[in-house]
């Protein structure tokens, strides 16, 4: 049903991305949402009241990153007590990026912390005055691997022996319900997988497999049982063998039911592009580009304290001060399309769905994010041609750098 | 009857375009004076459509005073059906350019009550005055709208079942698939379309050259209804070579040479839209001598 009243906006002069093509139309929004323009004129007997030249650009949903822990010198994980502050920041400076919906990641931290701060981190809208939407949290952690732990804190880690109890112990499975999108675990960590299903029913989150040494056959195991994709495939997992493939394999399955989403920090400084190349190809209706940014996100090269952690940001890298141990990304997600392009030969339509497509899918929220369709939300990014962002609507209002406007730090 | 004879398909589209933008510009339509247009669907007038976008983009033409009545559509085929003529007319033209949504009819397929709507439909181009100029395009078998062979010439807006030919030829929107292609359409009349103060047809392609000379060089017969349009007093045929394939030669000579004469010895600047001539009649290029 259209709503008969509040002015229409026509997007013209452009390629909009649907149904797997850029084709040239145009598309309407009212009341912040994808409106269906028969019906506008037909039933409602309405014509577009504002009209927005696009010049020629591609318009396209606007991102979606569902690995994010910080940017703009915050961190999710680690402000609890400005957590506030840190989402509204977050949010505004994401959104000025073209990411226009994203989930908050934590890495694994203690009871406590969860209980803090989970609230904080629920589904929230995007708008000028919030800045972009919160798809719910993703929680990476505690229920993982020791031996791929990455930067997590070994005194956090845990196993799950009283099953959904202590996951009721962890997080809260009423926070679970209300505020968290989705969850990484590792399928081989005691009582995960008999766990999987249950946890699912009760709470509704998707469950992602990462920071794991899981067999092949542990990895299948998670997925019958419900688990849709991989948190940051390649990073923090088992590595690829011709006879144990583990999680990585999961995107070789025979049939493509079985072959779940999986994340990729395609920077080039996580994964290699010929690594990028040979999973996409592998498997490339699963593909969801993330962004995986830490706290140094859309700051200047320098040092940074992430955590207890002293990081030096330096081009792109972000090391461990005096190691070279990767301690997380800067990268964004409009530089993620581009390089997925670079790396891959994709198509810029296969570029854009990874970022905006495949995650809400993952989420099972397509209908709403990620896909320019009737009722879905107007959040949208016009790019040119070399996929540089020029505009940024969320809920089908104009954000600029003039009326998004950051909080002042406390 | 005109006659006017172009190379290929886009050169009548956009002889057949520019007519209609001078048509309506001339005319100067209001708000409360209208300039009450008939449109048909098909491939032939897709073409027209485009460059009628064309010249509204470029300024030369508005729709804002502009109304229009659709030949026809589909009984039982939904609105929002990529195949129903709701959404050809959206796509083709309608999107496009400035014409205000109340200003816009189209037979509904998908009432209960076809014969009120039909009648409806009538009434409401009465209503408007009647139509200024009605487009249309001609079927394989001569039909113009969903008039088929076989239809009175003085019929009006009505339910008609749709002939096999026709149903074949529109298979191919459907898929190929025959039985997906609806049985039964709302139709304007012979006699609606021939009520119009003028009417223009569309006729390209090889595959209409038989159905153009049963409709002009033979009898006004109700098996080819297109040629209703020889007894109405101002219609205009614009057709492509292909199209005149089934003519006598004499015929098309005749029109080419209706054209020459204007070109070259009248002037076009002379010359109305109708071919009248305006003020006393000055020939250029006439042999001198007595």
């Amino acid at each position: 049903m259209t709503q008969v009243d509040g002015p229409i906006t026509q997007f013209y002069n452009c390629r909009i991305l649907k149904d797997h093509k850029l084709t040239d139309d145009y598309l309407y929004v009212q009341g912040g949402k994808i409106i269906d323009p028969e019906k506008m004129f037909w039933d409602a007997k309405r014509k577009p009241d504002v009209r927005i030249d696009c010049k020629g650009c591609i318009v396209s949903p606007g991102y979606i990153d569902v690995q994010i822990n910080g940017a703009y010198g915050y961190d999710f994980s680690n402000d609890t007590d400005i957590i506030d502050e840190a989402v509204s920041n977050i949010s505004k400076g994401l959104l000025l990026q073209g990411c226009t919906s994203y989930c908050p990641t934590t890495v694994s931290s203690r009871p406590e912390v969860y209980k803090k701060v989970l609230k904080h981190l629920g589904p929230r809208d995007g708008s000028v005055e919030n800045g972009a939407a919160i798809l719910g949290a993703h929680i990476e952690g505690p229920f993982i691997s020791p031996q791929k732990k990455g930067a997590h804190e070994l005194e956090t880690l845990r196993t799950a022996k009283n099953r959904i109890s202590d996951f009721d112990e962890c997080y809260g499975l009423d926070n679970l319900r209300k505020y968290v999108a989705y969850v990484t675990m590792a399928p081989e960590v005691e009582g995960i997988l008999d766990t999987i299903p249950r946890l699912i029913e009760s709470t509704g989150i998707n469950i992602s497999l990462g920071h794991s040494n899981a067999t092949s056959a542990e990895a299948s195991q998670a997925f019958k049982s419900g688990a849709n994709m991989i948190t940051h495939l390649f990073n923090a997992m088992h590595a690829f063998h011709q006879r144990d493939p583990g999680i990585i394999g999961l995107l070789g399955a025979a049939d493509s039911g079985s072959r779940p989403f999986y994340g990729i920090i395609c920077d080039g400084i996580h994964v290699h592009p010929h690594s990028v190349m040979i999973a996409y190809y592998a498997h490339p209706e699963g593909a969801c580009l993330v962004t995986d940014a830490m706290s140094a996100q859309c700051l200047p090269d320098g040092f940074y304290k992430l955590g207890e952690m002293d990081v030096d940001v330096n081009d792109g890298h972000v090391y461990i001060k005096g190691t070279d141990t990767i301690a997380g990304s800067i990268i964004t997600m409009a530089e993620c399309v581009r390089k997925f392009i670079k790396f891959t030969g994709a198509s810029k339509v296969e570029g854009l769905e990874n970022a905006t497509l495949h995650p809400a899918q993952m989420l099972g929220i397509a209908n709403k994010k990620g896909n320019l369709v009737h009722g879905a939300d107007a959040d949208i990014i016009i790019l040119d041609n070399n996929l540089h962002v020029q505009r940024i609507f969320i809920a089908g209002v104009e954000a600029t750098a003039e009326n998004v406007h950051f909080n002042e730090k406390i | 009857m005109r006659l006017v004879i172009r190379s290929d398909a886009q050169t009548v589209a956009d002889y057949i375009a520019e007519y209609i933008k001078e048509r309506i510009n001339q005319f100067k339509p209001t708000a409360e004076r209208p300039f009450v247009i008939g449109l048909p669907t098909g491939s032939s007038p897709i073409l027209v459509y485009k460059r009628l976008v064309e010249l509204y983009n470029d300024g030369k033409l508005s729709f804002k005073n502009v109304v229009s009545f659709n030949m026809d559509e589909y009984v039982g085929l939904p609105r929002d059906h990529p195949e129903s003529y709701h959404s050809f007319m959206w796509h083709h033209l309608l999107k496009h350019i400035d014409i205000p949504p109340e200003n816009v009819n189209i037979l509904d397929g998908n009432v209960d009550d076809l014969q009120s709507e039909c009648e409806r439909y009538e009434t409401k181009i009465q209503l408007y005055g009647g139509i200024e100029l009605f487009m249309g395009g001609i079927g394989p078998d001569g039909h113009i709208a969903f008039n088929e062979p076989g239809s009175s010439l003085q019929s009006r807006t009505r339910v008609k079942t749709l002939a096999y030919e026709t149903i074949l030829a529109n298979a191919r929107f459907f898929g190929g698939d025959v039985t997906k292609v609806p049985k039964l359409a709302l139709t304007v009349g012979v006699g609606t379309v021939m009520n119009a103060r003028e009417v223009v047809v569309i006729i390209t392609g090889a595959n209409k050259a038989i159905a153009l000379a049963k409709c002009i060089e033979e009898g006004v017969n109700h098996m080819w209804t297109v040629s209703a349009i020889q007894t109405h007093p101002r219609s205009l045929v614009v057709c492509d070579d292909d199209a005149t394939l089934e003519l006598h030669v004499k015929t098309v000579r005749y029109f080419k040479t209706i054209e020459q004469v204007q070109d070259e010895m009248i002037g076009r600047e002379n010359l109305g839209l109708y071919g009248q001539v305006a003020g006393p009649l000055k020939y250029k290029n006439v042999p001198s001598g007595n």
